[in-house]
């Protein structure tokens, strides 16, 4: 029967198609106006105006708004650059052919995903370094020098970016177009960033109902980590509880992850609209 | 090449709610062979093509193309396999290199990229971006990626939409040399009759997801054999020995028989009647 098949010869594997899959996707990504400019700027221009607007200093601290901003900014930069980026993106491309022309061909499926999760991590480490940038020369920010600082920002960027990452591909299977992929992925984005105290600063002024929906989701606690990182143990009474709670933290973006990943292998389609 | 066919189809049934699409069919396509599957829109074209591409569930029938099921085969089933879709919009922000130049990347053995886009006459567009080019452009560069792992097995749902009359000359030598320098067996639909008839070795006609006929082109609905029509100025006959006739009238006339013409159904004739036009 083996007569019967295609060309012999080895098929390249799944990891370096993955590789290149990655590249083709940053080349997408970089020349597509609208994501550059809603998934990538986007969070850099927020920050900057609301850095700009807020102003004063939380009491019992020397702790400004702007740099009571930046490390939650962070936490929504790459909720935007991996759940709202790789969300709207399969969505379109299960819309527009392109995952009906890759399962066409002889691409293993994981080398798409391999693809898509390298190009999410590459934009959202420019993301990070992005807003970061802003936060030192804007804003005053300082980089912390203690290296156990380092490492909770390290912790907490991996399990967020990972939870965020699954729960947006698990989302793209919500939009029923890649027209209303956009809407459907800004919308929770948008509401979520604003009940996890990052638009509206800080956390603990949030009325009680808000702080129980937005600690449902990761952002909440991706915001906290990065605070934790970057600010005094004297804002702490700003917070919902007076501690940073890292264990905590752990936990919540830790269950997402499980649970995008389960979300992703029950819900995910190949296939658009017109079905199977 | 081997004795099994490259695609063979019973009793295929794929519905969509109520919708009956593909109504009992059966095909057989020879390895090496170009076959051309004519029928109005919506006739059920795409939904067979896509069941046999693996991109499609069947609700009944049996498949087998190059050996296996579709539903169930696996990568390297695929990698002897070319598709060109109906409707692609993918790929927009690449140019026509990067895009080609990717694709050839899945497989064990592609054609070079470049020759790829040189066989469909797109060198001159290598560089552009895919989504400034116009839309017969466009359809070669789908029909550039579907070679370029060198198919063993192609298939074309309506490739030259939208085609201007060179590119169409064009793409018609291309197929004839896949076809005969490289032994690729084709599937193509298309609405074109003149297409059918200049490319393929066999045509199946389907109308309302049913094969309601299927030959060579010169035999397609009994053509070959179809009573000749011969006209002249007071008259018209259907006959099977139109020398006879003509002979019989050359006497009634004593010469020249006045605006004679003699003429067999042409495809088209046969086709529109296949499908029930009434006109
Ligand atoms: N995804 C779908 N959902 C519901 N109905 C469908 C779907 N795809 C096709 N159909 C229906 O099935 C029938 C056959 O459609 P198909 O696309 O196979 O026709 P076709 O012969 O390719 O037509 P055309 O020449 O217009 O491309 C049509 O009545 C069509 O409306
Ligand atoms: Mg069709």
């Amino acid at each position: 029967m083996t007569t019967t098949l295609g060309r012999p010869g080895t098929r390249p594997s799944a990891a370096r198609l993955g590789l290149y899959r990655a590249a083709i996707e940053l080349k997408t990504f970089f020349r597509e106006r609208d994501a550059v400019v809603f998934t990538f700027a986007l969070p850099a221009v927020i920050l900057a105006l609301l850095g700009a607007i807020f102003d004063g200093v939380y009491p019992g601290s020397d702790v400004t708004s702007a740099e009571y901003l930046a490390p939650s900014m962070i936490a929504a930069g790459i909720a935007s650059t991996t759940f709202v980026n790789l969300g709207t993106g399969i969505a379109t491309d299960r819309d527009d052919g392109t995952l009906r022309r890759l399962r066409g061909a002889p691409m293993p499926p994981s080398a798409y995903v391999i693809g898509k999760i390298l190009m999410a991590l590459v934009v959202t480490v420019g993301e990070t370094l992005l807003l970061l940038g802003i936060a030192v020369v804007a804003f005053d920010v300082r980089l912390p020098t203690d290296p156990a600082r380092w490492f909770t920002f390290g912790w907490v960027f991996l399990l967020g970016t990972t939870a965020c990452a699954l729960a947006g591909i698990a989302a793209s299977s919500l939009a029923g177009s890649a027209r209303s992929a956009g809407a459907v992925m800004h919308l929770p984005y948008l509401v979520l960033a604003f009940v996890s105290g990052v638009f509206f600063t800080p956390v603990g002024a949030l009325p009680g109902p808000l702080i129980t929906l937005g600690s449902l989701f990761p952002l909440k606690w991706m915001a906290q980590g990065f605070r934790s990182v970057f600010l005094p143990d004297s804002i702490l009474p700003q917070e919902v509880v007076p501690s940073w709670e890292h264990g905590r933290i752990a936990l919540v973006l830790a269950a997402w992850c499980i649970g995008g990943m389960l979300l992703c292998l029950t819900t995910f389609r190949w296939h658009g609209r017109r079905g199977r | 090449m081997t004795d099994t066919p490259a695609v063979r189809v019973r009793g295929l049934r794929k519905t969509y709610g109520d919708t009956l699409a593909v109504d009992g069919v059966d095909l057989d396509v020879a390895a090496g062979e170009v076959v051309a599957l004519l029928g109005p829109n919506g006739a059920g074209k795409t939904s067979t093509i896509e069941i046999l591409e693996g991109h499609r569930d069947r609700d009944a029938g049996e498949v087998r193309v190059l050996g296996h099921d579709p539903a169930r085969a696996g990568l390297d089933w695929r990698t002897g396999i070319g598709i060109v879709t109906q409707d692609g919009a993918d790929l927009t922000e690449l140019t026509v290199r990067e895009a080609v130049r990717h694709f050839a990347r899945y497989y064990p053995e592609p054609r070079d990229p470049d020759d790829a886009i040189e066989l469909v006459g797109l060198t001159g567009k290598a560089d552009a971006r895919v989504r400034t080019l116009s839309g017969g452009q466009r359809r070669r560069l789908d029909v550039a990626i579907g070679v370029v792992g060198r198919p063993r097995l192609l298939f074309l749902d309506e490739p030259t939409t939208g085609f201007d009359p060179q590119a169409r000359r064009q793409f018609w030598a291309l197929i004839r040399r896949l076809a005969a320098d490289e032994g690729c067996t084709i599937l193509l639909s298309t609405h074109y009759l003149e297409e059918a008839e200049a490319l393929a070795d066999r045509v199946a006609v389907i109308v309302d997801g049913r094969i309601v006929a299927a030959g060579t082109p010169a035999t397609l609905g009994g053509r070959a054999t179809a009573r000749t029509l011969v006209r002249w100025a007071d008259g018209r006959q259907e006959t099977d020995d139109p020398a006879a006739l003509v002979a019989s009238l050359t006497r009634r006339y004593g010469g020249v028989v006045p605006g004679l013409t003699i003429s067999r159904p042409s495809l088209e004739d046969v086709y529109l009647d296949l499908i029930g036009d009434p006109s």
